[in-house]
């Protein structure tokens, strides 16, 4: 991607950003193009679903699938080279990742740094479930609720007739 | 002088927010009516300058004063009219203007219609939103004036980037901001209910419509946003969880919930303190979304330390107010009784299941957007989180939430039989089933969990369905009482089964274009055919034009079907002239089945033929109908008489009999 298209991508950013909701750095995209598909469709199908997972590292939260920069289009022939050369999908994997490092990765890996991004999903998730069985349903005892069911007292019987004649009146 | 008199607007408009700000809240603690009663005219008198501040930007954008810097810096004297205009919120200034004079507009309307509010109430939250506008007034008029002159003017302005100029683009903006700004009204009444201490069923009654008018356009305004990403990128995207996306997805999903807790606040009188706390986290997320778009923090976390002015800023309102709703949340949210207890197994039950659900997925979307931020920021350390984090943490949230939406207004309110709500509904699970069987026949082996998501999209439109035949009866009783029932089915019952509606016939867009896409990449030169999905396309003729601002490449291609003509399309590469880059306009068939969509690339150095794209997209449509169904969902709760303004009070006094 030249320096040009670079800036102006940055700006596209910050304008669409103005406009509250938008594609960072989503140009018109031409992304995988005719001579770079490969004879083999099932082969083919896996480089694109790699290729999904992998961030065009000078766009804004672009897969290299997306992205039309010069860059993406040669990790994405890497890829399809890789994959021709009979390495399996985590090979291929390991085999960028060990050049461009985790930020390539879309979906991070999890160790000690990423640790926390796992596992809030799942943390909010027990600590809602706690919160909500503590404050809302904790305070409702199964016994409590099966008074609701009790027959009413001939007292309360007679309170309640009374109310509804009241009310129809 | 029109832009002189729309800067001393703003600024007299800043002034009055700090005295709305003040005065009432200090005589709904007095209990002086005299001091409260500032805070109609305020909000009004803070409306109309506005307007005014608002109106001179505008003027100077469509009279083309390039005097002013702002309009040099994103207008065009040769730009359509509708973006000149729409250039008035593309950019930061002009946007953080839309952002207080809608701000404004809620005020002004609670001043307005809020005549059956407690006065110290509706003086509480008159401050409130006006504490919150001062904040905002205060960074546009220190940080990010938009009325700044330039001297020498230039001759010509730099131009709106042109990916901008386009229709569903220039209306989007001022629907999101609707929604984002609106959920400052829930915010104020949730902090005027702190300073209270006091909180009830009328409470809700009030905020709910609020919230459902803000959730209804911050849902037109994201689908508006993603039917745009989707036939202006160019690659038939329609979601590509961008940041900038996520900051307005995040208060969707937490205003959702906090529309559905305040349901059961509003009918049960349960879940008082958890819909506070939900308010607070409602617009504090709103905030957040400003902050993340607004402050260049994206674009690099260098860029936002470099030059901070305007992101620490943001940072700091942000912070003043999460922080201190949050703080006065837990002095005061012990004093709010709590009411309505209920079973797990329940109308309320499933509500929460609801809110547990979506307010996970708010907080994974949070941590997917700002961790790579964060971590950066701490250890210098650079990681990627993108669709493929997202789509593996969010997914597996939704299933349970879609699975559980049918059944929620099946089960009576207090305690029920989930078992006896699943029999009520045993037709819309046998549709289920079937559609995942047909699905299956279908696709083969090609993608192994898309039956699946059909299922769940079937069992959620059905389910809708099925929920409005229960209630009118319709297996059981006469001709005469179904349209009996179905004429006296309150609207508001309407609103939910129209919303749902359309949540399912999203789902059944969102799986079978993700599941089911049909994608051709070939080169073709004039003559060449390609078959998709029945479709077969001839690429006829590459032409040259001109339009009012731009230069194209056309390619024209003849669509049939069975040897029918179906249609010609018609998709180009345009330049702009100012600024001048490039975009691509797909030329697209849309059909029930789905979308025909046709891209062209760059023309290829060996052979002169074209790079072309054709896409099957099935279903698509359904993703942004079933928005726009969501949104008639809100507006017929939303007119319904019993949640009008003015309803609390008679309904209150009603209240005295037991239902």
């Amino acid at each position: 991607m030249s320096m040009t298209e670079w800036r102006w991508r940055k700006t596209l950013f910050a304008l669409v950003g103005a406009a509250g909701l938008g594609l960072a750095g989503a140009g018109p995209s031409r992304a995988v193009q005719p001579d770079e598909i490969l004879a083999d469709p099932a082969l083919e199908a896996r480089a694109r679903g790699i290729s999904a997972e992998l961030r065009c590292l000078v766009c804004q939260n672009q897969s290299i699938d997306d992205s039309n920069a010069p860059l993406a289009r040669d990790l994405r022939l890497l890829v399809r080279e890789r994959l021709k050369a009979n390495d399996t999908d985590q090979q291929v994997r390991d085999y960028i990742v060990e050049r461009y490092g985790d930020f390539v990765l879309l979906k991070p890996p999890m160790n000690a740094e990423t640790l926390l991004l796992w596992l809030t999903p799942i943390l909010v998730l027990m600590g809602a479930v706690w919160l909500v069985r503590r404050s809302a349903l904790g305070r409702v005892p199964d016994a409590k609720v099966e008074t609701v069911d009790a027959p009413l007292s001939a007292q309360e019987r007679a309170r309640l007739e009374k109310l509804l004649k009241s009310d129809e009146a | 002088m029109v832009v002189e008199l729309g800067h001393f607007a703003l600024v007299l408009a800043l002034v009055v927010a700090a005295v709305q700000m003040v005065l009432p809240a200090w005589g709904a603690r007095r209990r002086d009516g005299r001091l409260m009663s500032v805070a109609e005219p305020a909000a009004m008198a803070q409306l109309l300058l506005l307007i005014l501040a608002f109106a001179a930007l505008t003027h100077a954008y469509v009279v083309s004063d390039f005097s002013v810097q702002n309009v040099a810096a994103n207008s065009h004297s040769t730009k359509p009219l509708i973006y000149k205009i729409s250039g008035v919120w593309g950019n930061h200034e002009g946007s953080m203007l839309l952002w207080v004079l809608i701000l404004a507009l809620f005020g002004a309307a609670v001043a307005a219609f809020g005549n059956n509010l407690p006065a110290t109430l509706k003086a509480n939250v008159l401050a409130v939103q006006a504490s919150i506008a001062l904040a905002f007034l205060l960074f546009l008029v220190t940080t990010s004036d938009p009325f700044m002159r330039l001297d020498p003017a230039p001759a010509d302005g730099n131009g709106l980037n042109p990916i901008l100029q386009d229709p569903a683009l220039a209306f989007h903006p001022p629907f999101l901001y609707t929604g984002y700004v609106g959920f400052s009204i829930a915010f104020s009444f949730a902090i005027a209910a702190l300073i209270e201490g006091r909180i009830d069923a009328a409470w809700a009654r009030w905020v709910r419509p609020w919230t459902l008018a803000a959730w209804m356009f911050l849902t037109i305004g994201i689908a508006m946003g993603s039917w745009w990403a989707y036939y202006e990128l160019g690659w038939g995207g329609w979601w590509f969880w961008d940041p900038v996306e996520n900051a307005s997805f995040m208060p969707w999903l937490a205003g959702t919930a906090l529309l559905h807790s305040a349901l059961v606040m509003e009918k049960r009188e349960g879940l008082k303190v958890w819909t506070v706390l939900l308010a607070i986290l409602t617009f504090s997320l709103s905030l957040m979304g400003t902050f993340i778009v607004r402050s260049g923090v994206l674009t690099s976390v260098h860029a936002f330390a470099v030059d901070p002015a305007r992101g620490v800023f943001i940072l700091g309102i942000l912070m003043l107010f999460t922080g201190g709703g949050l703080a006065m949340f837990a002095l005061r949210a012990k004093e709010l009784r709590q009411g309505g207890m209920f079973a797990p197994i329940s109308r309320e039950g499933s509500l929460v299941l609801n809110n547990v659900l979506l307010v996970t997925a708010a907080a994974t979307v949070f941590v997917g957007t700002l961790y790579p931020l964060a971590l950066e920021g701490l250890t210098g350390d650079k990681i990627s989180v993108g669709a493929p984090y997202f789509n593996m943490t969010f997914v597996p949230l939704m299933v349970p939430l879609l699975l559980a939406l049918p059944l929620g207004p099946i089960l009576p309110w207090k305690r029920g039989d989930l078992f006896a709500a699943m029999q009520r509904l045993w037709f819309a699970a046998l549709l289920a089933v079937l559609a995942a069987i047909a699905a299956f026949a279908l696709s083969g082996a090609k993608a192994s969990l898309a039956p699946f998501g059909i299922a769940i999209g079937v069992w959620v439109l059905a389910g809708a369905i099925g929920e409005w035949l229960l209630r009118i009866k319709f297996f059981e009783a006469g001709r005469e009482e179904i349209v009996r029932r179905a004429r006296n089915l309150p609207r508001s019952a309407y609103g939910t089964l129209l919303a749902h509606f359309g949540v399912g016939l999203m789902v059944l867009g969102i799986v079978a274009t993700t599941a089911y896409r049909e994608e051709h990449v070939l080169v073709m030169k004039p003559g060449d055919k390609v078959e998709a999905a029945g479709y077969v396309v001839s690429f006829k003729e590459a032409t040259s034009g001109r339009g009012p601002n731009y230069r194209e490449e056309l390619a024209s291609f003849t669509v049939t079907r069975d040897g029918a003509p179906v249609t010609e399309l018609v998709p180009s590469k345009r330049i702009y002239d100012m600024p001048p880059q490039p975009t691509t306009e797909a030329g697209i068939h849309n059909s029930w089945r789905g979308d025909l969509y046709i891209v062209i690339g760059d023309q290829q150095l060996e052979g002169g033929g074209y790079a072309v794209r054709v896409y099957f997209n099935p279903l698509v449509r359904f993703i942004w109908i079933g928005a726009l169904i969501m949104f008639l969902g809100g507006a017929a709760s939303l007119s319904d008489r019993r949640l009008r303004i003015g309803a609390p009070v008679r309904r209150a006094k009603k209240g005295a009999v037991p239902a």
